[in-house]
């Protein structure tokens, strides 16, 4: 029984993990069309982001949870500037010059804090269940996807500004026909899905440390999510996290974790060839 | 000048040069710079496996170094159990062609778009790197070859004439194959390209739509392109395994099939040479770069040094600014400042469209 | 009593919601040339979709010559002989229109007897003169040429034009009514047009298509001079 109530909880924090790493890039895919392949790099500045800040004296919480969603979700309105809007509708090429913002991002990071791996003690402490202990920080993890998920929906869905997006995304000359500026609308949009990246990539420095290639370990399975979401960006990302972490883990229980993150990928590549255009196009039509 | 005796010159221009390598490296040069030569002639036939399948045929594989790879993998484990090469060269071209058959069938017949098929491809490659990356211990083998995960494989014995085993290639007679491969793919890629095939891959990338409404099956055209390409690069992979006499898994990785599109990339999409020039430049660049910068000092030269930083500028950069690529850019000026011939009425296979 | 050349039974299409085909039974002999006419929206160009197999019918069955093709794929329907010029020109923009014709041509020939049939159809759509032109670069009367070229150049039996005379100086229009009746002389063909002088030169039997339906089928100046039809056009029948 403790093990079932272990084994939920890291099936649980799989998802939740994953729900967080992949919302960001949801919200610029779902929105924007745009596939960021410096996705992963988002993630990797997030962790450091936070690490630096909290080396500075901010206590863990602030640097994970304000200091680093501001300072990638900056970075990632810098980069709409000056790379992704000369790239609208060239989904290719936008795929292109965000894997060379990739390499770039990761040679720079190099650069400035080396290639060795930066820990963060998780903090919370661990607790019991049964025979077994597990880390709490696992629970707090869990907790932020909740909020994110659910403030993401809130925001798109009872605000101006979520309605004034959905609507520019839609039909940018109808918005700009109202008064909306369509570019300002894409930079924040852009930006807020950076914000998110950033959050997630600290809230998870802790358990995996932070090196500079780290993103490559994420960038492959937020974007399968993304894609095997489909096009509501919430309950899509929702839907392809509970499915792909919940694979990812199990498999991962029953063989080694290798052969987990295989099989989440095995999946997706099903998935995709049986639900070409997601999850959300064939289930909960229609949500947000 | 007619656009097909240009045609003709250009072969015979690349016949010349390819021909002069050929003869003349190993006489000018050392053999440690004949060495890295030879890496380049290797890598140059791989960046032409992807020119083929997406330049030309507009399929978007971001993995195709995991054909690479398995060429490279196949090699090393066919020559530990077999001991002669004839059979293990052949199966580096099989299997991963065998693969790209299954991966492709699955793709294109499943209909799935441009851009997931890069995805896809991206995650496969990515499967086979953790895969293999975690087979190091003892119990990780295929019959006597281990697979040695995130070690590699050394000590990859070399291509022997064909059934003579102990007729083994050295040094220098692997720059002669990796170059005379190259030569060899190059004309052999211009031959199919302008063969009824390779206009009909080029016309299903135009407009898709248009070539089934004329009644050719784009599904197979695509999948035999992938599958070409597939064999093309797992050659590339023997012969990579056989100029290191080593292999690992990071031939698999990121970094990998970053590059290869880099090389397309920044060459020209729909050329050939543009991505041998492109490869063996950035290949070159790169090691030169590498040089200069000791490990351990700060500054300008660190950066230069940086490969990742400098690859991920250049892409940037080419993407925003020469989308094109180097060959076709210079082409287009070429042509635009040579074009006012009247239109000649076609009499026989078209030639402007053949490819460079 | 062969099978006519074409004929759908209880045809239909439906997008989610939206029935934009619905129950169309439809019959064209060998060498018949039909006019289909009828608003913007009334599921003319979705039929023809469905017809050449770049739509599958969501109901009913399309068959040719007696055989069932519904939901068969493209590739299979145009070598079955069925050829369409599309709404919005579908041509390869990157290459000459020689090589356009080049790969229309060699789909059933080869060598010398390809080139040939190339330099004939060059002559045939009198573009002879621009053989080696990029077709991207052509103006929009030239690159539907280029088109009507392409897709005569498989020989199909049925020929699909759907507006083949929009954008089209008086002059080219002459000429596309001339290459009409040639092409009639031994295909069938369904025309989709707006331009009622156009159909008057061509037509003996004319289809009206309405939001989805068949609305009429009749002689040409039955319809021309048919209130209904007047009125479909006008928008009188919301009101009616």
């Amino acid at each position: 029984m403790d093990l079932v109530a272990l084994l939920a909880i890291q099936v649980l924090y799989a998802i939740a993990s994953l729900a967080l790493m992949s919302v960001g890039l949801a919200i610029i895919f779902g929105m924007m069309k745009v596939i960021n392949l410096a996705h992963g790099e988002f993630l990797m500045l997030g962790g450091y982001a936070a690490i630096q800040a909290n080396r500075l004296g901010l206590s863990i919480w602030i640097a994970m949870l304000i200091v680093a969603p501001l300072v990638v979700g900056a970075i990632g309105v810098i980069v709409e500037r000056t790379i992704i809007r000369w790239l609208y509708g060239r989904m290719i090429d936008t795929m292109l010059a965000t894997w060379g913002l990739s390499l770039f991002l990761v040679g720079l990071t190099t650069a400035v804090f080396g290639n060795t791996t930066v820990g963060l003690s998780a903090p919370l402490g661990s607790f019991e269940i049964g025979q077994y202990r597990t880390s709490a920080y696992t629970l707090f993890v869990i907790a932020v996807a909740i909020v994110v998920l659910g403030g993401v929906l809130a925001v798109l869905r009872f605000t101006r500004l979520g309605l004034i997006a959905r609507g520019t995304m839609q039909n940018a000359n109808m918005a700009a026909a109202l008064g909306v500026n369509p570019s300002r609308v894409y930079s924040i949009t852009f930006g807020a899905g950076a914000a998110l990246t950033g959050l997630a990539g600290a809230v998870i420095a802790p358990v995996s440390g932070v090196f500079p290639t780290i993103g490559a370990a994420y960038v492959a399975k937020s974007f399968i999510t993304v894609i095997g979401g489909g096009a509501s960006m919430v309950t899509g990302t929702a839907a392809a996290s509970t499915l792909f972490g919940a694979v990812n883990q199990l498999a991962t229980y029953v063989t080694t974790p290798v052969f987990g993150e295989v099989a989440l990928l095995a999946a997706a590549i099903v998935l995709i060839r049986v639900l070409p255009q997601g999850i959300t196009a064939r289930f909960f039509r229609g949500s947000l | 000048m007619s656009a097909r005796s240009l045609n003709l010159l250009g072969l015979g221009l690349a016949a010349l040069v390819g021909i002069a390598v050929l003869v003349l490296t190993p006489q000018l040069f050392d053999l440690d710079v004949v060495l890295n030569i030879t890496v380049y002639m290797i890598m140059a036939v791989l960046a032409l496996s992807l020119a083929l399948v997406w330049g030309f045929g507009g399929i978007l594989c971001f993995g195709q170094s995991a054909f690479f790879g398995l060429g490279a993998y196949t090699y090393a484990i066919a020559m530990f159990n077999i001991g002669e090469s004839t059979a293990p060269l052949l199966l580096a071209i099989l299997v991963p062609a065998a693969f790209a058959a299954l991966l492709g069938y699955f793709m294109f017949y499943g209909r799935i778009s441009d851009v997931y098929l890069g995805v896809i491809t991206l995650t496969v490659t990515l499967i086979l790197f953790n895969s293999i990356n975690s087979t190091a211990g003892p119990e990780f083998h295929i019959g006597s070859a281990r697979l040695g995960g995130f070690n590699g494989i050394p000590g990859i014995p070399s291509l022997n004439v064909p059934f003579f085993k102990d007729w083994q290639i050295d040094l220098e007679g692997m720059f002669y194959l990796s170059t005379g491969s190259l030569i060899l793919t190059y004309f052999g890629l211009r031959a199919l390209l302008a063969s009824h095939f390779g206009r009909t891959i080029v016309g299903i990338r135009e407009n898709e739509q248009r070539a089934q409404l004329l009644g050719y099956d784009p599904r197979a055209y695509k999948l035999a392109t992938f599958t070409i390409g597939a064999a093309l690069a797992g050659y590339a992979g023997c012969l990579f395994a056989n100029w290191g006499n080593f292999v690992s898994p990071t031939i698999f990785g990121l970094a990998q099939s970053a590059q290869i599109i880099i090389w397309v990339i920044v060459g020209g999409r729909g050329t050939l040479i543009g991505p041998i020039l492109g490869c063996v430049g950035i290949q070159w660049l790169t090691a030169a770069l590498g040089a200069n910068a000791p490990s351990g000092t700060g500054g300008w030269q660190a950066l230069l040094g940086n490969v990742p930083l400098i690859l991920g500028a250049i892409l940037i950069g080419f993407v925003l600014l020469v989308p094109k690529g180097f060959v076709p850019t210079i082409a287009g000026l070429g042509s635009a400042l040579g074009r006012s011939r009247p239109g000649a009425a076609v009499a026989g296979r078209p030639q402007e469209a053949a490819p460079r | 009593m062969s099978s006519p050349l074409l004929e759908t039974r209880g045809l239909g299409m439906r997008f989610g919601g939206v029935q934009a085909v619905r129950d169309v039974n439809f019959t064209l002999e060998e060498r018949e040339l039909r006019c289909l006419i009828g608003p913007n929206g009334a599921g003319k160009s979705t039929f023809f979709k469905m017809l050449t197999g770049q739509l599958k019918p969501t109901s009913g069955a399309v068959l040719f010559r007696g055989q069932d093709v519904t939901g068969a794929e493209p590739h299979e329907i145009a070598r079955r002989g069925v050829g369409i010029k599309t709404q919005v020109p579908s041509v390869f923009d990157g290459l000459t229109v020689g090589e356009n014709l080049w790969l229309a041509v060699t789909r059933t020939r080869r060598g010398a007897s390809a080139r040939a049939a190339v330099d004939a159809m060059l002559e045939r759509v009198g573009l002879t003169a621009i053989a080696s032109r990029l077709v991207g670069q052509l103006a929009h009367g030239q690159r539907q040429w280029v088109e009507l070229g392409v897709v005569l150049s498989t020989d199909p039996d049925l020929v699909l034009l759907d507006e083949p005379a929009a954008g089209m100086t008086d002059q080219e229009v002459m000429r596309t009514v001339e290459l009409v009746r040639d092409i009639n002389r031994t295909k069938a063909l369904i025309v989709v047009e707006h331009d009622m002088q156009f159909i008057r030169m061509i037509a003996s039997k004319v289809t009206v298509f309405n939001q989805g339906a068949i609305l009429m089928e009749d002689d040409v100046e039955v319809i021309m001079h048919s209130p209904v039809v007047r009125d479909i056009y006008l928008g009188k029948q919301a009101a009616a």
